[in-house]
């Protein structure tokens, strides 16, 4: 085969394996579209966080309005302190409540934003103060045996 | 007495064989841009482990994603997350099964072909032949060899994956009819660009870097016969087979460990 022939066919392998790669990063993989643009931090404290990951969603009525960027430990409240990157275009009042919601009975873990009714809005770096743990499944099963088991006395000795 | 001689003269050879390999490998490495001078040889050798690695490439990632589409939509179903099915695809073909098998396919394909046209121009003293006109013959025939099958490695494996999420999709959402929207939607929200991508592609590149470099030192080490040239084609496949998959479990648990 000549080599110019060669070099074609070079060519548009080159072009179809980018363009492949460049199908699983847009496509496939997050880097096309729902950027934040010029994000903003905001932090929140809570008692539990459950099963929550760094670069969960946060969301409001729905829709995803910020990623989890870090999650650590307080080691003063033995709070976890999540810090969250918010979309610029939204900015939430100062009493916005916080809580950790599931998608579906087990889906992945987001952080739910309602928000308040004040005038003043959250500034960057500020901390939201109102929030609620995860619901731990766990616990909500051994609250309701407990309770099952306290009522019937035949039981009582499982 | 002669089991455990037979055992020490195994793992001198292996060790020999070793050392051998990676001196080789540096001569490789130092000779590429003496090869490099005259791209047309790695061009060339682009198109022979590369362009015509497309079909069967394609072929195999479009029916490995049509089955994982079918087996992830029967487990799936199961547990009433049916919209979770473009997750499952992208996620094992991106992270896992784009480069294991696209590597796998590579060694088979075009590894063997660079053992065996390797082993047979020693066999037939071309080889030597280059050296008496002192035309460096790792420069001249293995190095190109091995940057091409380097360069062509990654985009294979891209390809698979691409075709593979097609598979995926013709089955999941043409054929059973999930909803098209969770099938991307999902698949966009879960699969990170640089930790799910960009380390598949990384995982590439070591493959591609493996099977080239056992294809063409099987080949450079193959003894001058024709049983010799066919014993070095089978070990090539062996041994890149498993270097594969034993720097994949390397590698996951390094990149997708916590």
């Amino acid at each position: 085969m000549k080599r110019t022939t060669i070099d074609i066919w070079v060519g548009i392998f080159v072009v179809i394996g980018f363009g492949a790669l460049l199908f699983l990063a847009m496509r496939v993989g997050n880097l096309g579209g729902s950027k934040l643009r010029d994000p903003y931090e905001l932090q929140a404290k809570f008692d539990n966080i459950g099963g929550l990951k760094v670069r969960a969603p946060v969301k409001s009525a729905g829709v995803v309005v910020g990623r989890v960027e870090k999650i650590v430990l307080d080691s003063q409240t033995y709070q976890a302190n999540v810090t969250m990157q918010m979309d610029a275009r939204y900015a939430f009042p100062q009493d916005t409540f916080a809580t950790i919601n599931t998608s579906g009975l087990l889906g992945e873990q987001y952080i739910g934003l309602e928000p308040g009714g004040d005038e003043k809005t959250l500034a960057a770096g500020e901390v939201i103060k109102k929030t609620q743990s995860a619901v731990v499944l766990e616990k909500l099963i051994s609250q309701f045996m407990f309770s099952t088991a306290e009522g019937s006395s035949v039981k009582a000795g499982n | 007495m002669s089991v455990l001689q037979g055992i020490g003269a195994r793992t001198t050879a292996a060790v020999w064989h070793l050392g051998f390999a990676t001196r080789f490998f540096v001569a490789v490495l130092l000779a590429s841009g003496t090869s490099f001078r005259r791209i047309h040889l790695t061009l060339r050798e682009v198109y022979f482990s590369g362009v015509l690695s497309l079909v069967i490439i394609m072929v195999s990632g479009l029916f490995v994603g049509m089955v994982l589409g079918l087996q992830g939509y029967d487990t799936l179903a199961r547990y009433g997350s049916e919209e979770a099915l473009g997750v499952l695809v992208a996620l094992s073909l991106v992270r896992e099964l784009g480069p294991v098998v696209a590597g796998l396919l590579f060694a088979s394909r075009a590894g063997s072909a660079i053992t065996a046209e390797i082993g047979l121009m020693k066999a037939t003293e071309q080889l030597d032949a280059m050296d008496m006109m002192a035309v460096n013959p790792i420069a001249r025939v293995v190095a190109p060899r091995f940057w091409g099958g380097v360069i062509s490695m990654p985009l294979l494996a891209a390809l698979f994956s691409a075709m593979g999420v097609l598979g995926g999709y013709i089955v999941g959402v043409v054929l059973i009819g999930t909803d098209t929207g969770s099938f991307w939607g999902q698949m966009q929200a879960s699969v990170d660009f640089k930790r799910d991508i960009l380390n598949g592609v990384v995982k590439s590149v070591v493959f591609g870097v493996a099977v080239s470099w056992v294809a063409v030192f099987e080949g450079y080490d193959s003894d001058a016969t024709a049983e010799g040239v066919s014993r070095a084609t089978t070990r090539t496949v062996v041994t890149s087979s498993l270097a594969i998959l034993g720097l994949d479990f390397i590698l996951t648990s390094l990149m997708f460990r916590g």
